[in-house]
């Protein structure tokens, strides 16, 4: 096994044996499941698929959760890479633990982070009630969902940017100024584009988690056909309807626009290597 | 559950599963208790007894999906169909082996307001005003939500209003539709949104209770639904004769006085009231109720009202 791929040896031993678990594994915890969605899926039809993911509801549904997971997403790479920065480059009192909170969202039930989130801005909540003074309604709005998103998205931008500042040495930036580089233009220049392959990482991570989350929206979210019904949602309305394969319609629209989504950041990510040449 | 189920059962205790829905918590807590005294006084060991929670249409969906549950209590008959279609593990005529088509205890759809009732809501007609906002489950995900849309329906044809475009209007003023009966009473009260929650009538005394009567009320509309929630043994899911008794004196038991006093207190309208106390007996109006009958049956309301493209669906696709 170990000569196939090539001709040169590896130094370390047990290329055939770790390969075989990891196949094995992967196909267990992740290719099977899929698996499992997509062959009854497809074998319902091309036709009745389309019917069903074509009609205004699931559109609609579809739209919403992509493009709400697009913004938070987007929010979370900005903020996303200033917290990074800010926890690598800056000493300050209650740093570890702003560090260990970034964590949160991972190990928070989403359930709790929903309810959390929906007695802060619910109109009686702690912001919410400052907030509908003003006239502004969070939850229950498609910028309650955009809140939930950008929470349980946060952590996946921090923690895949935050290494790679920690490995830019000062030497780069002061180097910069040195040849008389303006701040705007070394950061422009010199650590953003350092920074972006992790950056967009993080950011396809955040989108990826966005967009399947269930648990943290539907508190928030409202659930009103049309308006603030997200797609995960939509299909489980469809298995409570006993109607499996809709269900599984909508599962594979899902997936497939993810991966295309991925594919593209993934496009975008190699071109930006190729013309950093570096990290 | 196969982890349990797996272990050596010691001195034979016998276990039962019983997969209910939301608002049956309290209920079935104490109802448990009861059983396993009646049971040990009938001279055998005392059971295992696991009630699992959700809302009725995810019960029935994990039943059919292998959830081991020896019997199933849930929020309406179709729930209980579908386990029966799915999975044969239910005879048809599962409705006809316990009186009262099942349903050992009942319940109906009232109003809870805020204290005072500051929009002075008295009956289903009110719903629809302008700037009345009305809390109430997605009826594709709670079984309750589809005995408080039916009942507004009710209302509509009692009262010479195209029933159609009067429930239409009634969810147009409905800001939040929750999963399940349990988190619209969690919006209405803890939150704070809304100015009416359609809800159990069981489900509304509860928040009296726990929450305050100082503040909501409970408004009861000139017509509602007789609330059917049935039991019913899994039959394809029970091991062996041993269990097939305790099953169905489970649900048998429903029926004896005190588990129906019990269900009284737990604010469900039971059918016997020789033990239940005069203040629980009393408690629950006399109303016009119409039943799922006058809707053909579930099995025709419920593809009718709540199946793919059918009434409610309409509702949020003609805008």
């Amino acid at each position: 096994m170990g000569t196939w791929l090539g001709t040169r040896r590896s130094a370390m031993p047990g290329f055939g044996l770790s390969m075989g678990i990891t196949l094995t594994l992967l196909s267990i915890v992740v290719l099977l499941p899929i698996g499992a969605l997509l062959v009854p899926g497809l074998a319902w039809g091309p036709a009745e698929i389309w019917a069903t993911i074509s009609t205004e509801r699931v559109r609609a549904a579809l739209f919403l959760s992509f493009r709400i997971s697009l913004l938070a997403a987007l929010f979370n790479l900005v903020f996303g890479v200033v917290l990074a920065w800010v926890l690598v480059r800056y000493e300050f009192p209650g740093r570890r633990l702003v560090d260990a909170a970034v964590d949160l969202p991972f190990a928070l039930p989403t359930a709790v982070a929903g309810i959390a989130l929906t007695a802060l801005y619910a109109p009686n909540g702690l912001f919410g009630s400052v907030l509908s003074d003003m006239g502004l309604r969070i939850a229950y709005t498609q910028i309650g969902i955009f809140i939930a998103l950008v929470f349980v998205g946060l952590p996946f931008v921090t923690r895949t940017v935050q290494p790679v500042i920690a490995e830019i040495e000062k030497e780069v930036e002061e180097a910069s100024a040195t040849l008389g580089a303006t701040r705007g233009y070394t950061l422009r220049r010199v650590i953003l584009p350092m920074l972006m392959p992790a950056a967009l990482t993080g950011f396809a991570l955040s989108l990826a988690r966005s967009v399947g989350e269930y648990g943290s929206v539907i508190f928030i979210a409202g659930n009103i056909p049309g308006r603030t019904e997200i797609a995960p949602l939509l299909i489980v309305i469809r298995l409570e309807e006993f109607n499996y394969n809709a269900a599984a319609a909508i599962g594979i629209a899902m997936l497939l626009i993810s991966f295309a989504m991925l594919l593209i950041i993934n496009i975008i990510q190699v071109w930006s290597r190729r013309r950093i040449g570096y990290v | 559950m196969a982890a349990l189920s797996m272990t050596p059962t010691v001195g034979h205790a016998q276990q039962l599963l019983n997969a209910s829905y939301d608002p049956t918590r309290e209920f079935y807590r104490q109802y448990n208790a009861l059983f396993i005294d009646h049971w040990r006084a009938e001279g055998h060991d005392a059971p295992r007894i696991d009630t699992t929670h959700a809302g009725s249409g995810a019960q029935a969906r994990a039943v059919i999906d292998g959830l081991n549950a020896h019997v199933v209590t849930l929020a309406l008959a179709a729930d209980i169909d579908a386990v029966a279609t799915a999975t044969g593990k239910i005879p048809a005529d599962w409705q006809s082996r316990l009186p009262h088509g099942s349903s050992p205890y009942t319940s109906t759809i009232v109003f809870l307001v805020r204290d005072g009732n500051p929009k002075g809501i008295a009956d289903w007609g009110d719903l629809t005003g302008d700037g009345i906002e009305v809390i109430t489950p997605n009826p594709k995900t709670s079984g309750g939500a589809r005995w408080n849309y039916l009942a507004a329906w009710a209302w509509a044809e009692q009262n010479g209003r195209d029933p159609k475009e009067f429930v239409g209007q009634l969810y147009r003023n409905v800001p939040v539709l929750d999963t399940g009966a349990r988190g619209s009473t969690t919006t209405f009260t803890q939150r704070g949104i809304g100015d009416v929650l359609l809800a159990w009538e069981n489900e509304a005394w509860l928040a009296l209770e726990e929450l305050g009567e100082d503040e909501f009320d409970i408004v009861v509309p000139s017509v509602s639904i007789l609330a059917e929630p049935p039991v019913t043994v899994v039959d394809g899911n029970i091991a062996n004769d041993d269990q097939r008794a305790l099953a169905e004196e489970y649900l048998t038991y429903l029926y004896s006085p005190e588990a129906q006093a019990l269900a009284m207190k737990n604010f469900y309208r039971a059918w016997d009231t020789s033990a239940a106390t005069p203040e629980d007996a009393a408690r629950f109006p006399d109303l016009n109720l119409v039943t799922i009958a006058d809707f053909g049956g579930w099995a025709k309301a419920q593809p009718e009202h709540f199946g793919d493209g059918g009434t409610f669906d309409q509702i949020y696709t003609a805008k």
